[in-house]
C-alpha cells in the first residue's frame, strides 16, 4: 500500500512538472510569435505618420494622410512597402522628396525660393517697425521743435521791453 | 509759424520712402511671378520646352539609351504623352497609343511616355499590362510637367520636326485623330 501510494505521489509531482513546462513552452511561443508579427506587419498609423508630412500630389493642400484619391492610395502603399522592408521615415521622406521634388513635402524647406518667399514677412515686420519709429520720433520732435520757437520769441519780446524801458530811464536819468 | 526742416532730415526722409517703394516693388514682383506661373496655359506653339527623362528599365523603345533629352531628337517627329497608372481615362487611350506607335515608329515618329506622380511598381505593372514598348520614364522630380504647365493626365503634346508643338489635347485620345495629326506633321 505504502509503496502503490509513493508511485502516485511520484507520479503526481511528474505531472506537475511537465504541465509546468508545457505551459512555459507556449508562454514563449506566444511572446515570441506577438513580436514576429509586430515586425514583419507596418500598421496603418505607421504609415500615416510618415505620409502626414507629405502632399496628395494631385489635390491642393490636402495631407497624404487624409486623401482619398487613388493616387495617394498608391503612395502609402509605396510607404507601407518602403516600411516593411526596413527604411526609416527619413529616408522614405527623403526618397518621395528627391522622386516628386519639394512641392510633396508638408512644410517645404526654407532655402532657395521658398526661404524668399518665407523671409517676407520678417522683412515686412521690420520695414513696419522701422517706418513706425520713424513717424514716432518725427511726432515726438515737432512739439519740441514748436515749443523752442515759442520760447525764443517769448525770450526776444521780454528782452525788447526791459531794453526799452532801460533806454527811457537812461534818458530820464539824463535829463 | 514756419516749419523748420534741416537737409539731413529731408535726405533720411528720402531714403525711407525709396526703401519702402523698393519692398513694395518687390513684392509686386514676388506675387506676380507666383501668380504666372500657377496659372500659366499648356504650350499650343512655338517651340516644345525642352527636357530630359530618365527610361525605365526595358522601356528604352529601341532608343538603346537609359534617359531620353528631348533636343536629341530633332528632325523626328515626337508624341509626348503625360499620363499615370492612377489615371482612369489614360487606360481609355493606351490601346490607341501603342497601336499607333507600332504602325508610325517606321516613319520616324518617336512616342514618349512620361509617367507623372506614379510611383513605379504601378507605373510598371500599367506598362506590363497594356503591352507598352514605347519609351517611358517618370517625371523625376516633377521637373518635366510644370514646363508643359498639364493641369492633370493625360495631356498630350505634339512636336514637329522642327521641335514646335503643333498639336495639343488635354482629354483621352480617339485614333482617327491622332492618325490625322501624325500624317499633317510628318508632311510639314
Amino acid at each position: 500500500m505504502q509503496k502503490a501510494s509513493g508511485k502516485r505521489q511520484a507520479a503526481g509531482r511528474m505531472g506537475k512538472w511537465a504541465m509546468a513546462l508545457v505551459a512555459g513552452v507556449l508562454v514563449g511561443l506566444l511572446i515570441v510569435g506577438a513580436a514576429a508579427a509586430q515586425g514583419g506587419k507596418v500598421t496603418d498609423d505607421q504609415v500615416n505618420a510618415v505620409a502626414k508630412q507629405l502632399n496628395c500630389p494631385v489635390c491642393e493642400n490636402v495631407p497624404l494622410d487624409v486623401c482619398e484619391t487613388q493616387a495617394c492610395a498608391q503612395w502609402r502603399d509605396l510607404i507601407r512597402q518602403k516600411l516593411a522592408t526596413g527604411d526609416k521615415p527619413e529616408q522614405i521622406i527623403a526618397y518621395f522628396r528627391a522622386t516628386y521634388g519639394d512641392r510633396v513635402l508638408q512644410s517645404p524647406p526654407r532655402e532657395g525660393f521658398t526661404g524668399l518667399i518665407w523671409s517676407l514677412p520678417f522683412v515686412g515686420l521690420i520695414a513696419g517697425l522701422a517706418i513706425l519709429v520713424v513717424v514716432l520720433r518725427r511726432m515726438a520732435a515737432q512739439p519740441k521743435a514748436e515749443a523752442e520757437v515759442e520760447v525764443e520769441a517769448k525770450t526776444d519780446a521780454v528782452a525788447d521791453e526791459y531794453r526799452k524801458r532801460l533806454e527811457r530811464e537812461l534818458k530820464e536819468l539824463d535829463k | 509759424m514756419t516749419e523748420i526742416t534741416s537737409p539731413q532730415t529731408k535726405t533720411s526722409s528720402m531714403v525711407w520712402r525709396v526703401i519702402a517703394l523698393l519692398v513694395v516693388v518687390g513684392l509686386v514682383i514676388v506675387l506676380a511671378f507666383g501668380l504666372r506661373a500657377r496659372y500659366a496655359a499648356q504650350p499650343r506653339s512655338g517651340a516644345a520646352p525642352d527636357f530630359t527623362m530618365p527610361l525605365y528599365a526595358g522601356y528604352d523603345g529601341g532608343l538603346g539609351k537609359q534617359q531620353v533629352r528631348l533636343a536629341d531628337l530633332r528632325g523626328q517627329v515626337v508624341f509626348v504623352n503625360f499620363w499615370a497608372s492612377w489615371c482612369v481615362p489614360c487606360r481609355e487611350e493606351q490601346p490607341v497609343l501603342e497601336k499607333l506607335w507600332r504602325q508610325y515608329r517606321a516613319k520616324g515618329v518617336v512616342f514618349l511616355g512620361i509617367d507623372y506622380v506614379d510611383t513605379e511598381p504601378a507605373a510598371l505593372q500599367y506598362l506590363k499590362d497594356f503591352g507598352v514598348t514605347y519609351p517611358n520614364g517618370p517625371d523625376l522630380g516633377t521637373k518635366i510637367s510644370p514646363k508643359y504647365h498639364i493641369q492633370g493626365v493625360p495631356e498630350s503634346f505634339l512636336v514637329d520636326q522642327q521641335g514646335n508643338i503643333v498639336w495639343f489635347k488635354i482629354a483621352p485620345i480617339a485614333e482617327a485623330e491622332l492618325t490625322a495629326q501624325l500624317n499633317a506633321a510628318l508632311v510639314r
